[in-house]
């Protein structure tokens, strides 16, 4: 579709049709020329996720056998498993978040629905968008900080805090959002009826973004479940079978990072089956995720 | 309604309302207290070797556990590089994915393609890292790495960027690594705020006879630069803080060198590896809080321009 192919006709000055065919004609290539380059990288994108997923499938299905739930983590040769990394790991994540999101939803509600546009509203959605971001490797290092050293010793709990820092601005965000696409005669509505405020949010608003704060609370579990950094220096990890808070305990993705460093292969291995089963379950609740918000719209 | 049961239920809702108001209120000033407390704990922490190695401490190349002589120069180098590499391959692959979702793909394509890019955001870093270890590195190291080292060889300036013996690990592969976590933040956000521009805007320029590039330089690109830039900055926070997938294939060595094959590290992966050998209340602790404070303001600096530059686009 380009006007200055019919040059005179089209209503331009054009002496010369030769050079405006040739000029649509180069615009026609470079436009064309981009539009590659662009399929190119959508290509390239798609390659790198198939690339990571064939990679992590090839190498663990191998391994994938019932020692890997049954066993704990034992030294190399042993036909150790994985049951007590991935234990910890739910409970950690589980427990984080179930730490995080009362927190991350009151601090949704408040800037949703009593702080929307008040000062210390900006400061919150400002501070909470900062740790949405900041590297989780620095909230490691305060909880270690906070909890590790004066209690003298990682433990379970430290891991435990440390991703509850991390869930708290997920759930945020999400419950804001979708407070905020709750329209506001339901509010008015309930309040005509002599709802209180409180129960109008509660109990008409929450009720109505379920979906969306669903949605955001699995996306925070997907995210904690594959965090290593930050446990580093709370929970440590453990080779040993141990549900004791208070003491250190072990994760799937801090295993697999020792596991992969090893020199080991039956190690190896393992990390490559831990690092299947973690990414599966990771992308198995961000699809999850989208189901679920999908549904209502 | 009876009037008894009126009066008593008002009183009682106005406390309900007080205590739900003032919880999440609380919640609120919580979090301002919590990231106000991570910068306190971190600067505290790191205030020992702040004060034994004065501002120096910032570009000193030092790092040597036996004479306790401590500096940030070669990890926050390595963290700026590697970082602002990735940025460099990241951002037209992730035009490419904004550009081709929002404007060239079928509508049927645009849903599952966009969620597999995010899907790719998705993945944990320490998968990223395995990948890189055990796929990017060995390519690296037997294919790209050679190839550039005797493709450059005689030019100048870049024989020296592309220099040494292609180990494969190193601060180039970090950044690709770094690149490939990075797209799918900066396409995702760059799809959104194109998806922003009014048809009509676009469709005016079409109408004229723009081609579907020319309509997204002259059109999509003026209506959308505050934003894109600010997506941008987000990836680059991204990459700065990013630990894991660094710590598998930078090689790890406290050095600076102007090859890109060279072994390196960056704050995040200097933290991640020696924090387990240090001990409490040692200067060498006291160095990677340090460290940790120092990554924390250049985070916190980018991230902040990132969300000024995005913020009109929430405001709509």
């Amino acid at each position: 579709m380009n006007v200055t192919h019919s040059g005179t006709a089209s209503g331009f000055p054009l002496r010369d049709q030769g050079v405006a065919l040739r000029l649509s004609r180069r615009r026609r290539a470079v436009s064309r020329l981009i539009e590659a380059l662009c399929v190119l990288a959508t290509l390239a994108g798609l390659f790198l996720l198939g690339s990571i997923l064939f990679t992590l499938v090839s190498n663990g299905i191998g391994g994938m056998n019932w020692t890997v739930f049954t066993r704990i983590t034992a030294p190399s040769g042993d036909g150790g498993g994985l049951l007590n990394a991935i234990v910890g790991t739910i409970i950690q994540a589980g427990l984080g978040t179930l730490l995080g999101t009362p927190v991350g939803l009151l601090v949704g509600t408040y800037l949703s629905e009593y702080g929307r546009d008040s000062k210390l509203g900006e400061a919150v959605r400002f501070v909470s968008d900062i740790l949405l971001s900041a590297p989780s490797i620095l909230i490691g290092l305060f909880v270690y900080r906070l909890m590790v050293e004066p209690a003298g010793g990682y433990s379970g709990w430290a891991g435990v805090v440390a991703l509850a820092v991390i869930v708290v601005p997920i759930v945020v965000r999400t419950t804001e959002d979708m407070l905020r696409l709750v329209p506001i005669s339901l509010r008015e509505a309930a309040v005509a009826l002599g709802a209180p405020r409180w129960k109008a949010i509660t109990q008409i608003c929450y009720r109505a973004a379920r979906d969306g704060i669903v949605t955001g609370i699995l996306l925070a579990i997907a995210r904690v479940a594959g965090e290593t950094a930050p446990l580093l220096f709370t929970s440590l990890g453990n080779l040993n079978w141990s549900l004791d808070m208070t003491q250190p305990m072990s994760s799937l993705p801090v295993t697999i990072y020792s596991y992969a460093s090893s020199p080991f292969d039956d190690w190896v291995q393992l990390a490559w089956v831990g690092a299947l089963l973690i990414t599966a379950g990771v992308l198995a609740l961000n699809i999850l995720a989208r189901v679920v918000l999908r549904k209502r719209s | 309604m009876p009037p008894s049961i009126a009066r008593n239920s008002i009183p009682n809702a106005r406390w309900g309302d007080r205590i739900f108001a003032g919880l999440t209120r609380a919640a609120a000033i919580f979090i301002l207290m919590l990231l106000g407390s991570i910068i306190v704990i971190l600067a505290v922490g790191g205030w020992p070797a702040f004060r034994a190695f004065g501002p120096g401490f910032l570009i000193s190349t030092n790092w040597n556990p036996v004479t306790e002589v401590f500096g940030a120069g070669v990890s926050v180098y390595g963290t700026l590089v590697t970082s602002v590499l990735a940025l460099i391959m990241a951002v037209p692959v992730s035009f490419g994915i904004a550009f081709y979702l929002t404007e060239l793909a079928p509508g049927w394509l645009r849903r599952p393609v966009g969620t597999a890019i995010e899907l790719l955001a998705a993945v944990p870093s320490i998968i990223y890292g395995m990948w890189g270890f055990f796929v990017v590195v060995p390519f690296m190291s037997t294919h790209f790495e050679p190839a550039m080292i005797a493709g450059f060889h005689h030019v100048p300036v870049m024989d020296r960027l592309f220099a040494g013996p292609p180990f494969g690990t190193g601060i180039f592969t970090a950044a690709f690594i770094l690149a490939v976590m990075v797209i799918p933040f900066i396409g995702a956000t760059m799809r959104d705020v194109f998806a922003t521009v009014p048809a009509v805007y676009k469709e005016s320029a079409y109408g004229v006879g723009c081609t579907t590039w020319e309509v997204v330089r002259s059109v999509v690109f003026p209506y959308t630069k505050n934003a894109v830039v600010g997506g941008i900055m987000l990836g680059l926070g991204r990459a700065l803080g990013e630990t894991m997938a660094v710590t598998f294939v930078i090689g790890n060595a406290n050095r600076i060198t102007p090859s890109l094959f060279n072994s390196g590290n960056t704050i995040a992966s200097l933290v991640a590896l020696e924090f387990g050998e240090s001990e409490t209340g040692s200067l060498k602790l006291a160095s990677l809080l340090a460290l940790g404070f120092i990554l924390f303001v250049i985070s916190f600096i980018v991230l902040t321009i990132s969300r000024l530059l995005l913020r009109p686009k929430f405001k709509e």
